[in-house]
């Protein structure tokens, strides 16, 4: 009876033990590999470019780029942005698009002759003014906040838009 | 022990030693000559191949895979470079990169036959539960590993197919933001997610595959290969494995009487893989990932183009349910399917609704992949005139009207006579069908999924384009 206690301790120590190294080896890289999944989006405002760049009336394809991208992020560092002049000034003078299809994320088209956005994807097609005019998008085109710094049209850095659900 | 009477019996020697020093009489030759069923020495036994056949496809991968990852370089700034040398430069590099290829999808197609097999056979009732389970696992694991790859090319479709799969993950209820966050490692699709993307696909997955197939195997072995089914003889539990021990004793070794022709179909598998690669080469890669450049046409491969299609023809309302639910309710089904039905009836013949079960979504999913190549549903983007002769003789309102069909993107979406997008109607006889009235009406406001053009067409040039269309009869 002693001799089995004895076993059942010794087996509940290894037992123990062997979870023990699993945990102090799994939680360092759980947490450096969870870590950068809690990082907040930079919500710096970086400068596409002059006020007088952008007609009024007209859509462009701008690009911003990372502030502090990874050394080795390449291309991936830009992020690509429509940006319609709406007026010649206030605070409804521009709206800035991500180029994200707000069904899927894939990138739309302008088509500047029809005033629409087209979605290579799954047909999504939105208006001028971003909102949806056919397919299978739930919500129109996301909008960035922009601010005017002297005659520089800065936008706000963010994450990946999506639709969010539940 | 070893006379050395002649070099020819070298090898022989040699392998005798080996086996006596490691044992092998009563571990691998063990294991190797397991009995199994007598029937399967007839045909029948060429449907049990389908495993083998896998899993020859599988050390492939591993061994094209390692080949590859010597020289691919899985950063942004280079992964398309190294890929591209890879494919063009590089001794044998197009070959390696084109077995890898198309093994892939040799083996998403030879895990789909397998299950099929076992599950149209009832090889997945009792007692042989876990090793479907473990084999749906590895269906899954085969996926994952199938769209991780894709991504690797780092060209424009891999990009975008990466902002797809955080989109859809962020459908997922309660931890779609966090999951998005996962699948691009931060915040944007950036420095961050294509080295994620190469360790999970080189080392994770792999990892946990190469563990399932242990599981797997040494239930194949422990559980015993399922006798071919017979109408009217259904797995009755509390006497399924006197009948099956009793069947053994009357069995044969699997090594080499029934080996001998998974050996065959792994080569044959095998082989047939090597030859297209040699023959078609690395498949070409798109542009270069670039998310500032729009002109994309983002397409997965093949087996996931049924997938992609869906989420265009679904109606929009039931998306998330589609999202989330359907592979959800695939793969649950998947893994129920040994516990709901762990006896009866094994053979088809008595299982129409198993016929049916295989039946219909492989057709479903067959026609949606023919969609998916099609995809009608897209814009014509890139532009395009309309043929001479619809042009022909038009009178100047006509005229100007066809001028702006091309130039206001109706041709984007409509056809005529059988040039411009398949998204709307084809018009190359809406005058017959529409008055003068009703087209004004419909280009200005839109409607059925089209948009109004209210907005950017002048009165005169909405009746130049009316003009226009009233001339196709």
């Amino acid at each position: 009876m002693k001799e089995l206690s004895r076993r059942r301790f010794l087996s509940r120590v290894t037992v123990g033990l062997t979870g023990f190294i699993g945990a102090i080896v799994g939680l360092p890289i759980l947490g450096y590999l969870l870590a950068p999944l809690f990082r907040a989006p930079t919500d710096e405002l970086v400068p596409v470019g002059q006020v007088s760049d952008f007609p009024v009336g007209e859509t462009k394809l701008v690009s911003v780029r990372d502030p502090s991208p990874l050394a080795w992020a390449g291309q991936t560092a830009d992020t690509a942005l429509w940006i319609r002049r709406r007026e010649a000034g206030g605070p409804s003078m521009f709206q800035v698009f991500n180029v994200n299809c707000t069904h899927l994320g894939c990138p739309v088209n302008w088509q500047a002759g029809a005033n629409i956005f087209l979605c290579p994807c799954h047909g999504g097609v939105f208006y001028g003014d971003g909102t949806v005019a056919g397919g299978p998008p739930p919500r129109p085109l996301f909008e960035r906040h922009w601010e005017i710094s002297g005659d520089r049209l800065l936008v706000r850095q963010q994450a990946l838009p999506t639709v969010k659900q539940g | 022990m070893i006379r050395l009477r002649g070099i020819g019996k070298i090898p022989g020697a040699i392998a005798s030693w080996l086996g006596e020093r490691f044992e092998l009489e009563d571990s691998l030759m063990a294991v190797l000559r397991h009995p199994v069923p007598r029937e399967l020495e007839r045909p029948v036994g060429w449907w049990y191949v389908l495993g083998s056949a896998t899993l020859a496809i599988f050390v492939m991968q591993v061994v094209t895979g390692v080949g590859l990852a010597m020289t691919y370089v899985p950063a942004p700034n280079s992964a398309y470079d190294s890929l591209q040398f890879i494919s063009h430069e590089a001794t044998l590099g197009a070959v390696v990169r084109g077995m890898h290829y198309f093994g892939a999808g040799a083996m998403v197609i030879l895990v789909l036959g397998h299950m099929t097999q076992v599950y149209l056979f009832g090889s997945f009732k009792f007692p042989r539960e876990a090793t479907w389970l473990t084999g749906s696992l590895l269906l899954l694991a085969t996926l994952a590993m199938a769209f991780t790859g894709q991504l690797l090319r780092w060209d424009q479709d891999a990009f975008w197919a990466v902002v797809v799969a955080a989109e859809q993950a962020a459908r997922a209820p309660l931890i779609g933001e966090w999951l998005t966050r996962l699948v691009v490692a931060g915040n944007n699709v950036g420095g961050a997610t294509l080295t994620r993307f190469y360790a999970t696909h080189v080392f994770l997955i792999p990892a946990a595959v190469f563990g399932l197939i242990g599981i797997h195997l040494y239930l194949v072995v422990k559980r015993g290969i399922s006798e071919p089914p017979v109408a009217g003889l259904p797995v009755d539990r509390p006497s399924y494995r006197a009948r099956y021990a009793e069947m053994l004793r009357r069995g044969i070794p699997f090594w080499p009487d029934s080996a001998w022709r998974d050996a065959v179909a792994a080569a044959v598998v095998v082989l047939a893989v090597l030859l297209v690669a040699a023959i078609v080469g690395a498949p070409d890669l798109g542009n270069p990932a670039d998310p500032t450049n729009v002109v994309a046409d983002p397409r997965p491969d093949w087996y996931f183009l049924g997938y992609f299609a869906i989420l265009a023809l679904i109606p929009p309302a039931t998306e998330a349910l589609v999202i989330v639910g359907l592979p959800l309710f695939a793969f649950t089904f998947l893994f129920l399917v040994p516990l709901l039905w762990p006896d009866g009836e094994r053979h088809w013949s008595r299982r129409p609704a198993a016929i049916a079960a295989v039946a219909l979504p492989f057709i479903a999913y067959a026609s949606l992949t023919v969609a998916g190549f099609q995809s009608p549903w897209v814009p014509k983007l890139e532009g395009g005139t309309l043929p001479a002769n619809v042009t022909q003789g038009l009178g100047d309102a006509a005229h100007r009207g066809a001028d702006l069909f091309v130039s206001k993107a109706c041709f984007a979406c409509h056809a005529i006579d059988g040039a411009g997008g398949r998204r709307g109607p084809d018009l190359s006889h809406v005058a017959s069908r529409m008055t003068r009235d009703q087209i004004t009406a419909r280009i200005a406001t839109g409607g059925s999924g089209m948009p109004s053009f209210a907005g950017s067409l002048t009165p005169s040039e909405l009746a130049d384009l009316t003009a226009f269309l009233l001339t196709r009869h």
